[in-house]
């Protein structure tokens, strides 16, 4: 009984901290049709601001809630206005842009602070059911994930920002019309993106290995995710996640991690092989 | 007259390669021709990617699938037949059977851009993660030992064809690997001269067109796709001879990244550009490790995003078109002629120039 309780709990977990890492990622592609390969550096850099502060005397809570999305928030918005800006609508430019990005990033932070591995303590305790052991921050992370997805629901369907940078998904021309600067949107879209990767990065702190290069282990699977969703931000990431969260943990249950994430791809390949558009392209057409 | 001279020229210029190739060992050190001979083999990694890439119009994020397919294929079976004829033709034959597979499903699926994208890049993690997990005695394929995250070492190295006790030196290991460089260059230069090469970049330019013309655009990438498998199989032989030594790295996304900055910056659309690319950036890489002040990645980073932002058409066309510029062409017919052709016919005249 108590095995299938933990099996269930490490679901959960794989699911909302999948949810969690993809969601930045899906507004930048869901808004602006830009696939950021320098999103596993922006989680990167959400974990060290996180590291950098809690080692530095900031108070944990703080540091992954308040400093990571800010710090990396704003590092979101100098890209987009250096770099991202010159690029919409050219896809496989802005990959290949963000993907140098990428390893401009992993080499600043090599040269600042070494290719050595950081961390910080997991706040919260453990628990055990039977015998074995869980820890309250597993449900933490779910109650975040929930908080974010409902947080994101909530200002595009019910606020002035939300109805706008809808409408400039939806047609920018149309929007541009009527007063709106897309420009405008975009940057404060790729800044909320940023800033929303960053607190993903900080949340995950404590309960990954820190380097520089770490990005690469998620960047592939936020993409896959992403566009195994399809165009919906909330609906498609969501079930995109909760599809590939749950194959990974239950296949590594069954066999060992390493085959649980070649379960999880394998999944992505018949899934974009059986759905071209993505999840909420056959399921959720229309939704959010 | 000008296409008579454009022959010329290449023929010199073919002529002049080959006169390098051959006379490079007598010229340079032991350790630059071994530099060399690495940067030739990548160099045929980066050509396989921007015949698809540049002709084809498939950018594949998993192009180190087949060369890492091709570099264990060769180790797996060298060390069994202890013969590398054999095993060279393995290296190309098992990744061409892989693209045939993968590509059937991809292009049989209608799946395009970005979706071909993620399926290519997963395709490589998914090797790389088995690969890495291979170490322990029960991973073996005859003698050979996988190794997991250790990789393969000593692997036997290129041979006198059938003549298993004659191994190459150094020397003849250049000879083969630039030679192979050349003959895959002027190859894919004689494929995109030909009438299926004209379909190839049709396709690229617009698959509707192509289709109602009597083409199976699917057939077309699926066959691309094969080729460029092959050639990055074979790239992955040359490889492993180069080093003896094979390890799951080979499949790595950081590599897979690199040819593509290769491309970007050499010149997409051309061949000679990802050679060039390649070389280029290989030696920084190279020069950069030996001075460890800086980080490679940052300095790999820096240039993808100043070329993509600043010259987006890469070197070896910006080179080409200042050359044009400075010979003031008299020939307004000529560029009639091209402004009259449809834009796919006058891409590939551009692509043909270089």
């Amino acid at each position: 009984m108590a095995i299938y309780l933990i099996v269930a709990l490490d679901v959960l977990n794989g699911i909302s901290s999948l949810f969690l890492l993809c969601l930045g990622l899906a507004i930048i592609f869901g808004m602006m049709k830009i696939i950021n390969l320098a999103h596993g550096e922006f989680i990167m850099l959400g974990a060290y601001a996180t590291v950098i502060s809690a080692n530095a005397g900031v108070n944990i809570w703080i540091a992954m809630l308040v400093v990571a999305p800010l710090f990396v928030g704003l590092v979101g918005l100098v890209i987009e206005r250096c770099l991202i800006r010159f690029l919409y609508g050219r896809l496989v430019d802005s990959m290949l842009a963000t993907w140098g990005l990428s390893l401009l990033i992993i080499g600043i932070v090599t040269t600042i602070y070494g290719n050595t591995q950081q961390g910080v303590p997991t706040p919260l305790g453990g628990f055990s059911i039977g015998s074995y052991q869980s820890s309250y921050y597993t449900l933490f992370l779910a109650g975040m994930a929930v908080v974010m997805m409902a947080v994101v629901y909530g200002v595009m369907s019910y606020t002035r920002f939300g109805l706008i940078a809808r409408a400039t998904m939806q047609n920018p021309a149309m929007a541009a019309t009527l007063g709106v600067n897309p420009a405008r949107v975009y940057m404060s879209t790729f800044a909320v993106g940023a800033a929303i990767t960053g607190l993903a990065g900080g949340l995950l702190a404590p309960v990954s290995g820190i380097t520089p290069g770490m990005g690469g282990a998620y960047v592939a699977k936020a993409f896959m995710t992403v566009v195994g969703g399809g165009a919906a931000i909330l609906s498609g990431t969501m079930s995109a996640a909760s599809l590939f969260g749950a194959v990974n943990q239950v296949g590594a249950f069954f066999t060992t991690p390493v085959y649980g994430e070649v379960l999880v791809f394998t999944a992505a390949i018949v899934l974009i092989r059986l759905l071209p558009q993505g999840i909420s392209g056959r399921f959720f057409k229309g939704n959010l | 007259m000008t296409i008579r001279f454009r022959l010329v020229a290449q023929a010199v210029a073919v002529l002049i390669a080959i006169i390098a190739i051959v006379l490079i060992p007598s010229v340079i050190e032991l350790f630059a021709m071994m530099q060399l001979t690495l940067f030739a083999a990548m160099a045929v990694l980066a050509l396989s990617l921007a015949f698809i890439w540049g002709f084809g119009g498939i950018l594949s994020f998993g192009q180190t699938a087949f060369f890492g397919l091709g570099g264990y294929a060769y180790a797996i079976s060298a060390i069994n037949f202890q013969d590398s004829t054999p095993s060279i033709l393995l290296a190309i034959i098992i990744p061409a059977l892989f693209a045939a597979i993968l590509g059937y499903f991809i292009f049989f699926g209608r799946i395009s851009d970005v979706y071909l994208g993620v399926i290519t890049l997963t395709v490589t993690l998914i090797l790389f993660n088995c690969v890495n997990s291979t170490s322990g005695d029960e991973y073996r394929i005859g003698k050979a030992l996988l190794g997991g995250f250790n990789g393969m070492p000593a692997v036997p190295t290129f041979n006198v064809p059938f003549y298993p006790d004659q191994i190459l030196s150094p020397e003849q290991s250049w000879w083969v690997t630039g030679g192979t460089l050349l003959g895959i260059f002027l190859l894919l230069r004689l494929l995109l001269s030909l009438p299926a090469g004209r379909v190839i970049v049709a396709v690229r330019e617009n698959e509707v067109r192509a289709s109602l013309l009597g083409y199976d655009p699917r057939k077309v990438k699926l066959l691309t796709f094969i080729l460029s498998g092959a050639i990055a199989g074979l790239a992955g032989a040359l490889y492993v001879n180069w080093g003896a030594f094979v390890g799951p790295t080979i499949f790595s996304l950081s590599l897979s990244a690199e040819i593509i900055i290769w491309i970007t910056v050499g010149g997409l659309g051309t061949l000679l550009g990802p050679i060039v690319g390649c070389v280029l950036i290989e030696y920084i890489v190279a020069y950069i490790g030996s001075q460890q002040a800086l980080n490679s990645n940052l300095v790999l980073g820096a240039v993808l995003v100043v070329f993509v932002l600043l010259l987006p058409k890469g070197l070896v066309p910006t080179a080409r078109d200042l050359l044009m510029r400075l010979v003031p062409a008299p020939k307004p017919k000529a560029q009639l002629a091209d402004e009259q052709l449809p834009p796919a016919v006058a891409a590939s005249h551009m692509a043909g120039a270089e």
